[in-house]
């Protein structure tokens, strides 16, 4: 059916690019084949081949363990997050208080240099491989406390950032799409180093 | 229970200026509450009365804060606020203290003054005497000076950065990457015309030529 066959009259004409309606459609439908391939498989076989790369990509995006670091008002947004009326839970990101069990670590907030040796034990203590989310402008570059004598400009100079939230603070919704950003992040690297 | 009226407070400042005498001065009502400078070193019996006095019953301990005068001889000023919860009432004690000088410690009259002290000495770097454990209590380890003086700078000394070669955080003179900007948020089309620091040198000029 085209564009025009589906319009009534009357009704108002939904827009939509041609080429970006066939590669969503193209895209679920590749989803879905392979769905059913896997699924077919498991009926025949009861098992199902793929490659190193990707199961362990699938685990790892899957099954991100986060530790929290609320450090001040950002810390409720990220709680927020974990609610259920967002549910990071629902992309496999639940919350781990303990760095010995987690994979990514959220610095939500203001970080002084007081605490600056504390966070930098707690990343050490994280197994690999790891990864860290800066959220809100405090963590990402000291924010509103840049100029002050206690606060740290920017957890990038105690850790290594792989993604930075921006907001002040950023809403829960933010956060969220910084993990998807983040799980695209740790597909896109690959898993093994060679 | 309503709170004190106008006159009531007014009859307490003259009840307390008459029992303490010369501890206390310039005893008053200012912003609907009561208000006085204590001599400090006398600060406990001053404490102790508004504590204990039926008329006066400030039994609850709210805060301690510092202030930095620096034009004044007497350069710091310590304030005790106190709640009364049987009169409704508050009171503001102020104690100036000039710098070097120790004020007397008031836990044995307050227990709960204990941390406050403890931040006004890290915040001021006023002393107080007697206080079983005058540590710094908010800033960094090892941190020197006292940052809400008015002539410490607002960047202070140090920062923090992790040292990959030492594997630890490390601390190393400030070196700012973004220069101070001020943010006064004047805004050009909301109500006054804003008058821009160093306006006044153009109209001089144009007064002289």
């Amino acid at each position: 059916m085209t564009g025009a066959a589906m319009r009534k009259n009357g009704d108002k004409p939904i827009l939509i690019m041609p080429g970006e309606a066939e590669s969503a459609v193209s895209a679920t439908a590749a989803h879905r084949a392979s769905l059913v391939g896997i699924n077919d498989a498991l009926a025949d076989k009861g098992f199902i081949t793929t490659t190193t790369d990707d199961i362990i990509n699938w685990a790892r995006t899957g099954s991100l363990m986060w530790m929290t670091f609320g450090l001040a008002c950002c810390a409720v947004e990220m709680m927020q997050a974990a609610m259920p009326r967002y549910d990071m839970e629902r992309f496999g990101f639940a919350p781990r208080a303990s760095p010995r069990q987690s994979d990514v670590i959220i610095v939500a907030g203001t970080l002084t240099n007081k605490m600056a040796p504390a966070i930098r034990k707690v990343y050490d203590q994280m197994p690999d491989p790891k990864w860290v989310i800066s959220m809100g402008s405090c963590a990402n570059g000291g924010g509103y406390y840049h100029y002050s004598y206690s606060v740290v400009r920017g957890c990038d100079r105690v850790l290594p950032v792989d993604i930075y939230v921006p907001g002040c603070p950023p809403s829960a919704e933010a956060l969220m799409y910084g993990i998807l950003l983040l799980q695209r992040k740790i597909r896109r690297t690959g898993t093994i180093e060679r | 229970m309503a709170m004190m009226d106008e006159q009531s407070l007014a009859d307490l400042a003259e009840h307390v200026a008459e029992q303490l005498g010369d501890a206390v001065r310039d005893v008053g009502v200012a912003h609907g509450q009561l208000q006085m400078v204590a001599d400090k070193d006398r600060i406990r019996e001053v404490l102790r009365f508004l504590r204990d006095d039926p008329r006066c019953r400030f039994v609850a301990f709210t805060d301690i804060c510092g202030v930095d005068w620096p034009e004044r001889e007497e350069r710091f000023e310590v304030v005790y606020h106190l709640l009364s919860p049987y009169h409704n009432a508050r009171v503001r004690v102020k104690a100036p203290v000039a710098e070097g000088e120790a004020v007397p410690s008031v836990i044995e009259v307050f227990p709960g003054a204990e941390w406050y002290e403890r931040e006004v000495w890290d915040m001021y770097g006023v002393f107080f005497s007697d206080h079983p454990d005058l540590r710094r209590i908010l800033t960094d380890y090892g941190f020197s000076g006292h940052p809400l003086r008015k002539d410490f700078p607002v960047t202070g000394h140090v920062e923090v950065r992790y040292d990959e070669d030492l594997k630890r955080v490390i601390y190393e003179p400030v070196n700012l990457q973004q220069a101070w900007r001020e943010f006064d948020f004047l805004s050009p089309w909301k109500g006054e015309p804003p008058v821009l620091p160093g306006d006044e040198k153009a109209t001089d000029e144009e007064a002289g030529a």
